[in-house]
């Protein structure tokens, strides 16, 4: 019997060596160990018998036995994983594919550049402490104009080309009446920028009755137009991202005084001459001043013991010289094409 | 206003170039505009005589003239203007010369008869727009002498823009007065001795409106010669001040007008009647002025009048009655003061911008009027001869403006520059610019000079010392003012972030004019009375949009005719209501969808977008309010949109917006292709206040039962939903609604929804018996509330 059990078992386990390193894929190899080590498999069997063995034979038979088991059990694992590892190999290569084929699904539209601008703009100043302000767009004449120092049959007035509704009513043309509101309802001090749409009458290549600008107000009782200064060179650099020269020229607000127009070197030709800059090298971007006492008695500040700045930009004018857009109306035409380059 | 630089330079001349010069005074706020030459390249063209005119031989209308360039035979030249003749004095361009456009001068042959060179006319030379024959030159012009340096046409022409407040600038006298400051140059007038008088005829002078006009100086000139012609140096500086020359007594008033800033006036005296009344027009009189159009004067408007009536709109233009003619022999010239509020708006309101109307409006000096008739005075009978009788003056003393001394603190003009100046440098730079000065404790008493009616108050004085120390000059500082932080409330609803939202989903955004035309207007919003326009640019832009979908629509035609058929498209703007409670102008955000949901793409099907595609895209705005089910949509009907695919957005019973098909009738009239669908939101009643508030999370596992329901196909899913939420209770974490089927297998007029029931408890886990009950309770609802039946 022992005789018989050592040559069997020695054949049983070269028999399952073999059916196990000829398993063709894992259910295959799945069989195999059931065969053998099953709940009624060929070794699981042998084992059962142990009992019937004499009782001093049955610790070395059994050693025997679960030996060729622990043989069987490991080859089958070692199988096992050839066989994933060929599996895997085999989806992998498979499930190859062109990663140079377009991603699939909705691709994301875009900001007008006008807004693009805008944000841009009003970041920057948020950077600096100034809060966003609006105002109506149908306005009042007082607020559009008196209460900025620009009395009716002023010549300021008529530089305005006014859209009126009515004798009281007008479309705004600056968003200077922002401040006269801001100034209105808030004691100083006072830190805003008022962003939105203004209208002119009149339409040619450059320009378009409706645009965007960007006013700002500060009143406090410390301000100087040194301080004015500081605030739009650092404004102007961080918008275009570079040195830029800047000058102060001289100008005329009714609502400010003294006033200045704003001329940055130009971005386009970087001051040499060029087209945009009608080879003169500067570019006129903003304008500027420190608060006009009438306009602060106007609101009832007391213009002994507050000062203030304000200045205001044209938006498509700043856009378009960071864009390189050459024709304001493209920005109304609302193109998908145009709209598209600023996604 | 534009000028020589030679005049100027007359005046005043610094040692700066150009250039530099025309930097100096844009950075002294009188803002260049452009510089021309004078005159354009040209060279070669010499000044002759004409000794001889010949016809010629073999053509009818060309001249064969012998011109005396000064230097031995004279030249024999073509010309075919027709008035060339005997004795005058031409511009010669000889052989080598090259005229403007680069146009060389050859010896040649005109039709058989040799030619060497070419009589010019002024257009030649680039003096003119037009010519009608060749320029004479006056008797005394050198021949042989060089044009250019003869007419000194090495000179720019140089326009500045000036300011509204710097009426002062609008002449060479204030230009240069400002030169001299900037330069600390010297300042030459002419002299301007007063003419004396060689009679006493003078004329009766009546203030009758002595606050629009405190000051009337004028002065008869008689005999004048009425066939002079004005000397061309005098044309020259009127044609580089941008004003044409007429005759002698409008170019000598309008050289005034230039030199000094005096708008002048010459009247033929023997046409005036009685005495001169300055005094506001009666309502209705006529007057005919000297552009040949005619006016109805309103009691507003100053004239100058006769015994006749208006014989001038006083400031802005003269009357035909009493204009200066051919036949004028005896003139009186007027030099007044008019106050600028008596004459601003008057000439626009009449259609008459002229250069007397300009400079009145800004404010000329009231102490100029003298000087300036003196000046004139000298100038024309230099020219036209004749005898001038003495200076009549009509003052109204207490009205005329006078500049009030202002105090003027030295501590506030560092507190206002944020600049410290020595006191001598800033009494050094107003006293140059003519103010008097006088010393106080704290600073000084300033007094302008009376042509400045732009300093009214300290504020003005310091604005002139910082523009005369220069703006570069005054540091930059970042002091700053204190900071004030006003954050907008963290639950206001946050458009930047909508507008990124509606980005990312694939929506370009669009900004549209606010004005709109009525008919788009009238289809969209047809229960609307729009605002409207007094002075619209167009029909087309003339009323104010109550809604964005005009403008949107007009968009996705422009680009759907521009071969874009996939469009996505939003704005934000401004809404201006016109109700019967007035005015409204609410913010809004509208999109706009058309074609494919998906851009062309490969592995998808192109499927076209549809209500429920907006409707996501609607879903993630009100998203970002922080409480999206206080939301409902709700069927709907707009005059603008389909019938049957139209919802009211409501967020608690109030309706805050709308979304829909674009009604297909619609979409016709506006030749769109495809269906179009399109939202529009009230931005103000989306901030809701909603702050995320922290629910602890349920440690026990949810569970999820699913059921298929048939119920009539008009019962909303709206109700649906309702209903299981409140049949599930509060064990009800999310219910998802994963089919909608209509069709085979289901009876008409039904249709079936699969919904996925998910359910977790905070404390326990859920046992079946419970979730058994509460999906027999949903069903038991949805069967007696909405007629549901389960589906096997």
């Amino acid at each position: 019997m022992a005789e018989h059990t050592g040559l069997g078992l020695t054949e049983l386990q070269r028999l399952a060596l073999a059916a196990i390193e000829h398993a063709p894929d894992l259910a295959g190899l799945d069989q195999v160990r059931v065969r053998y080590l099953g709940k009624s498999g060929e070794l699981t069997a042998l084992l059962k018998q142990l009992g019937r063995l004499p009782a001093d034979e049955r610790p070395a038979a059994g050693q025997r036995i679960n030996q060729v088991k622990d043989a069987v059990q490991s080859a089958i694992e070692a199988r096992r994983a050839d066989l994933e590892a060929n599996a895997l190999a085999a989806r992998l290569g498979s499930e190859r594919i062109d990663v140079s084929l377009p991603g699939r699904g909705r691709t994301p539209g875009g900001l007008h550049p006008v807004t693009r601008a805008m944000r841009r703009i009003e970041r920057l100043f948020a950077n600096a402490g100034f809060a966003v302000a609006e105002g109506p767009e149908v306005e009042d004449v007082y607020h559009n104009f008196e209460a900025l120092n620009i009395p009716e049959h002023h010549p300021a007035r008529a530089m305005h080309d006014t859209f009126y509704f009515d004798a009281e009513r007008l479309l705004r043309t600056h968003t200077s009446p922002v401040q006269i509101r801001v100034m209105e309802t808030q004691a100083p001090p006072i830190k805003v920028i008022a962003p939105g749409r203004v209208y002119r009458c009149d339409s040619d290549l450059t320009h378009t009755p409706m645009f965007h600008q960007v006013e700002g107000l500060l009143v406090d009782e410390q301000v100087s137009f040194a301080d004015l200064k500081g605030v739009l060179y650092d404004f102007l650099r961080n918008f275009f991202e570079r040195e830029l020269a800047l000058r102060f020229r001289p100008s005329y607000f009714p609502f400010t005084e003294p006033s200045a127009e704003v001329d940055i070197q130009c971005v386009i030709c970087g001051g040499s001459g060029c087209r945009v800059c009608k080879q003169t090298g500067w570019l006129e971007v903003l304008g500027c001043g420190m608060v006009y006492p009438q306009v602060f008695r106007h609101v009832g500040i007391d213009p002994d013991r507050f000062l203030g700045y304000a200045f205001g930009m044209g938006v498509e004018r700043l856009a378009m010289l960071r864009y390189g857009i050459d024709d304001i109306r493209l920005n109304f035409d609302n193109d998908l094409k145009y709209l598209r380059q600023f996604a | 206003m534009q000028f020589s630089e030679a005049w100027l330079r007359e005046w005043v001349n610094p040692p700066v170039d150009t250039r530099q010069l025309t930097d100096q005074l844009s950075m002294a706020g009188l803002e260049v505009d452009a510089v021309t030459p004078a005159a354009p390249d040209f060279s070669g063209v010499r000044i002759g005589w004409v000794q001889s005119v010949e016809s010629h031989p073999n053509a009818e209308k060309l001249r064969v003239c012998q011109v005396d360039l000064g230097e031995g035979e004279p030249l024999q030249i073509i010309c075919g203007a027709p008035n060339v003749a005997a004795g005058m004095k031409v511009p010669v361009a000889t052989i080598g010369a090259i005229l403007p456009g680069d146009f060389k001068i050859k010896k040649a042959k005109l039709r058989g008869v040799e030619s060497a060179g070419m009589i010019c006319s002024a257009k030649e030379l680039g003096l003119a727009e037009t010519s009608d024959g060749i320029l004479p030159l006056p008797d005394d012009a050198p021949v042989g002498e060089d044009i250019r340096a003869w007419m000194a046409l090495d000179d720019a022409c140089i326009a500045v823009d000036l300011t509204p407040d710097r009426g002062d600038c609008l002449s060479i006298a204030g230009l240069a007065r400002e030169v001299a400051v900037i330069n600390r140059a010297p300042l030459a007038s002419p002299a301007n001795e007063p003419v004396v008088s060689t009679h006493t005829q003078g004329i009766g002078v009546r203030l009758q409106a002595p606050a629009a006009c405190p000051r009337y100086v004028c002065r008869v000139i008689r005999g004048i010669d009425p066939r002079a012609t004005t000397p061309w140096w005098m044309q020259e500086r009127l044609r580089r001040g941008g004003i044409r020359a007429i005759s002698p007594v409008v170019d000598v008033t309008n050289y005034v007008l230039l030199e000094l800033g005096q708008p002048m006036h010459g009247f033929d005296l023997d046409r005036l009647d009685g005495d001169i009344r300055v005094r506001m027009a009666e309502p209705g009189e006529p007057i005919d002025l000297l552009n040949g159009e005619e006016a109805t004067l309103r009691p507003d408007t100053l004239v100058i009048a006769d015994g006749r009536g208006p014989v001038a709109l006083a400031g802005i233009m003269g009357g035909a009655r009493t204009a200066v003619g051919p036949q004028t022999t005896n003139v009186l010239l007027e030099s007044a003061f008019f106050a600028p509020m008596a004459i601003s708006g008057k000439s626009r309101t009449y259609g008459l911008h002229t250069e007397s109307s300009h400079r009145f409006e800004r404010g000329v000096d009231p102490w100029l009027q003298t000087r300036a008739i003196e000046r004139a005075t000298r100038l024309l009978i230099a020219i036209v001869g004749g005898e001038p009788g003495p200076i009549v003056e009509a003052v109204a003393d207490a009205e005329l403006p006078r500049r009030p001394a202002l105090r003027l603190r030295e501590a506030r003009i560092a507190q206002v520059l944020g600049l410290s100046l020595p006191a001598s440098t800033i009494q050094d730079i107003l006293e140059r610019l003519g103010m008097q000065v006088e010393s106080l404790e704290d600073g000084w008493s300033v007094t302008p000079p009376s042509s400045r009616f732009d300093v009214l108050e300290e504020v003005d004085l310091i604005a002139d010392i910082g523009r005369i120390h220069g703006y570069d000059r005054i540091p930059i500082s970042h002091a700053g003012a204190a900071m004030v932080t006003r954050a907008p409330p963290e639950t206001d609803f946050d458009l930047d972030r909508a507008r990124m939202c509606l980005v990312d989903r694939g929506f370009h955004e669009v900004i549209t004019y606010s004005f709109v035309s009525p008919e788009l207007q009238t289809l969209v919003d047809p229960d609307q009375t729009p605002l409207r326009l007094a002075n619209p640019l167009s029909a087309e832009l003339s009323v104010m949009r109550t809604s964005l979908w005009p403008g949107l629509l007009q968009t996705a035609r422009y680009n759907q005719s521009r071969q874009q058929e996939r469009v996505r498209i939003f704005e934000s703007g401004l809404r201006f209501g016109n109700g019967p409670e007035g005015l409204s102008q609410t913010p809004g955000l509208a999109g706009l969808i058309t074609g494919t949901v998906d851009p062309e793409q490969w592995g998808m099907s192109g499927r076209g977008a549809d209500f429920f595609d907006l409707k996501a895209d609607v879903e993630a705005i009100l998203a970002l309010t922080g409480a999206p089910d206080r939301f409902r949509f709700v069927p709907n009907s707009h005059p603008a949109l389909h019938p049957g695919q139209a919802a009211s957005i409501q967020c608690e019973g109030v309706a805050v917006g709308l979304i829909g098909m674009l009604h297909p009738s619609l979409a016709a009239r506006l030749d769109l292709i495809g269906d179009t669908y399109l939202f529009e939101l009230d931005l103000a009643p989306l901030s809701l206040g909603a702050l995320p508030r922290y629910q602890p999370i349920s440690r026990f596992p949810s569970i999820r039962r699913d059921i298929a329901i048939l119920v009539d196909a008009d019962v909303s899913y709206a109700a649906i939903a309702d209903c299981v939420r409140s049949a599930a209770t509060d064990l009800l974490r999310d219910l998802v609604l994963f089919d909608v089927y209509t069709g085979r297998n289901i009876e008409s007029g039904r249709k079936s929804l699969a919904l996925g029931l998910i359910l977790q408890a905070s404390s326990q886990t859920l046992i079946d018996d419970v979730i058994e009950a509460t999906v027999g309770r949903v069903i038991g609802r949805l069967t007696t509330e909405l007629g549901a039946r389960l589906r096997d």
